[in-house]
């Protein structure tokens, strides 16, 4: 383990790409993920590393899919209309099945919009993004360690199931600082065999390619069916969440990444005015705790989704609770985090609410 | 222990690196610490302002309702932040650069002339150390040497020759904010 | 067919002294899908040829577009890469930075390299990736059926052409070789054809250039043009469709080298003749 360091999560992001035995990097500035670019530029080839500053998010996409297809460890990073640029080649990276890491510093938007923090790219991050059926399993930190952490987490998983692994961060998490410690990773002993299906050259006799191309229909379906039944076990086997001082709660609130802190902070208020709530972050968003949301809604009275977007994960929990019971929302948008006194006032307003119904119906 | 702080100005005053120089030797410390900027074309002279939240236990939002304390190096800033400082807090704003001085009675307010301060230190760039010198006078919360640990991290090696000259800075400031203010004299 | 005579009749044929050609180990033995008279099957075959002699195959790496050479891994028996439309040099820069000691190489048609991806092109020339890149040129959208594209010549017919190619709204065609020669990433450029054995020789022989260039690591990319037809789009025979790239072809789209080694040869395009 590493001596704390005070670093911006873009910075801690970097660092722990090189650390995780990243091969290639390549990217193509955009705020508010630039540090990670300029960070990588500084110290990633004097590591031995492969750092190119591509023409485009396009190109930079389209280098990941060759040099990951090459068996390497490989990331790119961006911001949301760049990674919106990069969504042909993440379904091409998703058919062909290559691991791979990608970064999306979430800005305000739609359009140029803003380069304030925003979690408006959900959507796009979780059902997939680009065209076609598939899926990007999505980590959604909510401080500068995960930042780092999720990195190890994210080449590891890219790797066990030959698939591209999103960080869902944004521009607050990318630009605030915060103590880090990286710890002792050896990515000698994550080494996966790739000879089966990476493209090195067949000196080992064994000849490779690679494709998203497959011209026949039932083999087009085979593919999908493939890929659908890869989905289904990471359902299973990789869904990741918290929850604080969820057990007693009679309203459960739910939001991710920089959001889930804000609610935190909401929650301890609310609870020093005794009432009970808690709080449940996904922490992987695709696969999502489906099960867990599911769980909790035969427990408690209503919840609330907090995110900063107009309400897109929200949709995603009113699938998981199925009706059972009501799931409220409280968003902002255009760049701006909501603030642990807007959204202690809404949970005010939804506990006094079910109280007072809770009464009436006596 | 839980200190929560706004430091906002102009880009160029220093207001970013104040924060990150208080967010360090708040980990030099043993604390936990949060340094949150405003970024993006407000850096490039516009208002800049950071957040730096040092706790003994681990912070939670880094996004916050109000302050305990305000360091307030610009009038727009001033007529941002005044009302987020806490009842009870402090408020400590540079004497030069405020031309509406805040009104408010519930919160101590400390004018402090850095500017000319740093001038009489014959380096204007030292008008933030004083100002956090005289933050640190009215709450002690982290020790100056733990600030002079912090600066040998957050200055780049070449700029180690000036560390002397921005611990006279923090011990001015220091000073500073201890003398009575005008308000308190009247 | 098990019929005693012939097969000794066969036999005889197949005797080693009767060999006039044979198809090199890194060909595959597939019969190939692109149209009587095409030029890919032809330029296929040299590459792999090119590989084999230069003893290479064991650590080539070729990246296929879209276009009608989008199945090229089907033929070519070494490591392949299928990329985007447009996004071959991107891919094989990605190959390339991780793997320097391979050989890469790239194999687009002129929609996917001069239109689509242009941007990719003339970035990964400026980049000076050592890399192959082998740009087949014959003026047309082949796999989507003729349309046309940014190397057809003016007044050239194509399904979005039908009038021919009118410069007032359509531009005028892309000569992408003498656009990148003066690159300093570029390190050789060259324009061939595969019409006649003379014309095949002669790409052979640039190939194994190109290829020898990235092996000894000259810096910078060797981009190998080959003038082809396509019978098919041009809505004629394979013999029509040569005698149209000798009569019209090639007096807009000059074979011969273009860069050698650190020197433009032909820096401006004047004569019409070969």
């Amino acid at each position: 383990m590493s001596e704390k360091k005070l670093m911006k999560g873009n910075e801690a992001l970097a660092e722990a790409s090189m650390r995780a035995g990243m091969k290639g990097y390549f990217g193509y500035p955009i705020t508010p993920q630039s540090e990670l670019l300029e960070y990588l530029s500084v110290h990633f080839e004097r590591r031995g590393g492969a750092f190119v500053q591509a023409e485009s998010e396009i190109a930079a996409i389209n280098m990941v899919y060759g040099a990951a297809g090459a068996g390497e460890r490989v990331m790119t990073s961006t911001s949301s209309p760049g990674y919106s640029l990069m969504q042909e080649g993440i379904s091409y990276i998703a058919c062909a099945e290559l691991p791979c890491l990608l970064v999306n510093v979430v800005r305000g938007g739609p359009g140029l919009g803003t380069i304030q923090p925003s979690q408006g790219d959900y959507f796009q991050a979780v059902k997939g993004g680009g065209h076609g059926d598939y899926k990007v399993i999505v980590l959604a930190p909510n401080s500068v360690q995960e930042m780092a952490d999720f990195v190890y987490d994210g080449f590891d998983l890219a790797d066990k199931y030959r698939n591209p692994v999103l960080i869902l961060s944004d521009g607050a998490l990318g630009q605030m600082m915060e103590a880090v410690t990286f710890p002792d990773y050896n990515p000698e002993d994550h080494l996966v065999d790739k000879s089966a299906w990476a493209t090195r050259g067949n000196e080992q006799g064994i000849r490779n390619f690679i494709t998203s191309l497959h011209i026949q229909t039932e083999r087009m379906e085979e593919i999908n069916i493939g890929l659908q039944q890869k989905y289904e076990e990471i359902q299973m086997k990789e869904v990741r969440y918290e929850t604080v001082k969820a057990d007693d709660a009679e309203l459960l609130v739910v939001a991710f990444g920089l959001s889930s802190r804000v609610v935190h902070k909401a929650v301890d208020l609310a609870r020093e005015e005794g009432m009970k709530v808690g709080l449940l972050r996904p922490i992987t968003l695709f696969p999502f705790p489906k099960t867990e949301l599911s769980y909790f809604a035969d427990r408690v009275n209503n919840m609330l989704v907090v995110e900063m977007n107009a309400g897109q994960m929200v949709e995603d929990v009113r699938l998981a609770v199925n009706g059972k019971i009501p799931v409220e929302f409280y968003g902002r948008m255009g760049g701006i985090i909501p603030t642990p006194g807007e959204i202690l006032e809404k949970i005010r307003g939804l506990y006094q609410l079910h109280n007072s119904e809770e009464v009436a119906n006596v | 222990m839980n200190e929560e702080i706004i430091i906002a100005g102009f880009g160029g005053q220093g207001v970013l690196s104040m924060g990150m120089t208080l967010a360090y030797s708040g980990m030099v410390e043993g604390k936990e610490v949060v340094w949150m900027p405003s970024y993006g074309p407000e850096m490039r002279g516009g208002t800049a302002n950071c957040t730096v939240i040092v706790s003994d236990n681990k912070v939670s939002s880094p996004i916050i309702n109000d302050y305990d304390a305000a360091i307030i190096l610009n009038q727009p800033s001033m007529d941002k932040f005044e009302s987020a400082v806490k009842p009870g807090g402090v408020l400590l704003y540079e004497a030069n650069n405020i031309i509406n001085p805040p009104t408010r009675t519930d919160i101590s307010v400390f004018e402090i002339p850095a500017n000319m301060e740093a001038v009489n230190l014959q380096n204007k760039k030292t008008m933030n150390m004083i100002m956090l010198g005289s933050y640190l006078g009215v709450k002690p919360i982290i020790p100056i040497d733990s600030i002079l640990k912090a600066l040998t991290q957050v200055l780049p090696e070449r700029h180690h020759h000036l560390i002397p000259l921005n611990e006279k800075a923090l011990r001015r400031g220091m000073e500073l904010s201890k003398l009575p203010t005008e308000k308190e004299e009247a | 067919m098990s019929d005693p005579i012939l097969e000794g009749v066969q036999c005889e044929l197949l005797n080693e002294m009767n060999t006039v050609w044979e198809k090199t180990d890194s060909l595959m033995d597939t019969p190939m899908h692109y149209c009587p008279g095409c030029g890919h099957s032809v330029v296929h075959r040299l590459i792999m040829e090119v590989v084999d002699e230069l003893d290479i195959r064991g650590k080539t790496v070729g990246v296929a577009p879209v276009g009608c050479s989008v199945f090229a891994y089907n033929y070519l028996n070494v490591d392949m890469q299928q990329a985007a439309h447009g996004r071959a040099t991107a891919v094989a820069t990605g190959i390339k930075r991780v793997l320097p000691d391979r050989i890469v190489f790239t194999y687009q048609g002129d929609g996917d390299l001069a239109a689509i991806g242009t941007g990719e092109t003339i970035h990964t020339i400026n980049r000076g990736e050592n890399i192959v890149i082998i740009f087949i040129n014959n003026g047309i959208y082949g796999m989507t059926g003729g349309q046309m594209a940014p190397t057809t010549l003016v007044g050239g017919k194509t399904s979005t052409s039908v009038f021919g190619r009118d410069t007032s709204t359509h531009g005028y065609p892309l000569r992408i070789a003498e656009m990148i020669a003066p690159l300093p990433g570029a390190y050789y450029v060259t324009r061939q054809a595969v019409i006649s054995a003379k014309h095949v020789r002669k790409t052979k022989k640039a190939l194994t250039i190109a290829f020898k260039n990235q092996i000894e690591g000259k810096g910078g990319v060797s981009f190998v043009e080959v003038i082809s037809n396509c019978p098919s789009g041009w809505k004629m025979t394979p013999l029509q469709s040569n005698k149209w790239l000798e009569d019209e072809i090639f007096s807009f789209y000059e074979l011969g080298d273009i860069k050698v080694p650190a020197k433009i040869k032909k820096p401006e395009i004047t004569s019409t003749e070969q």
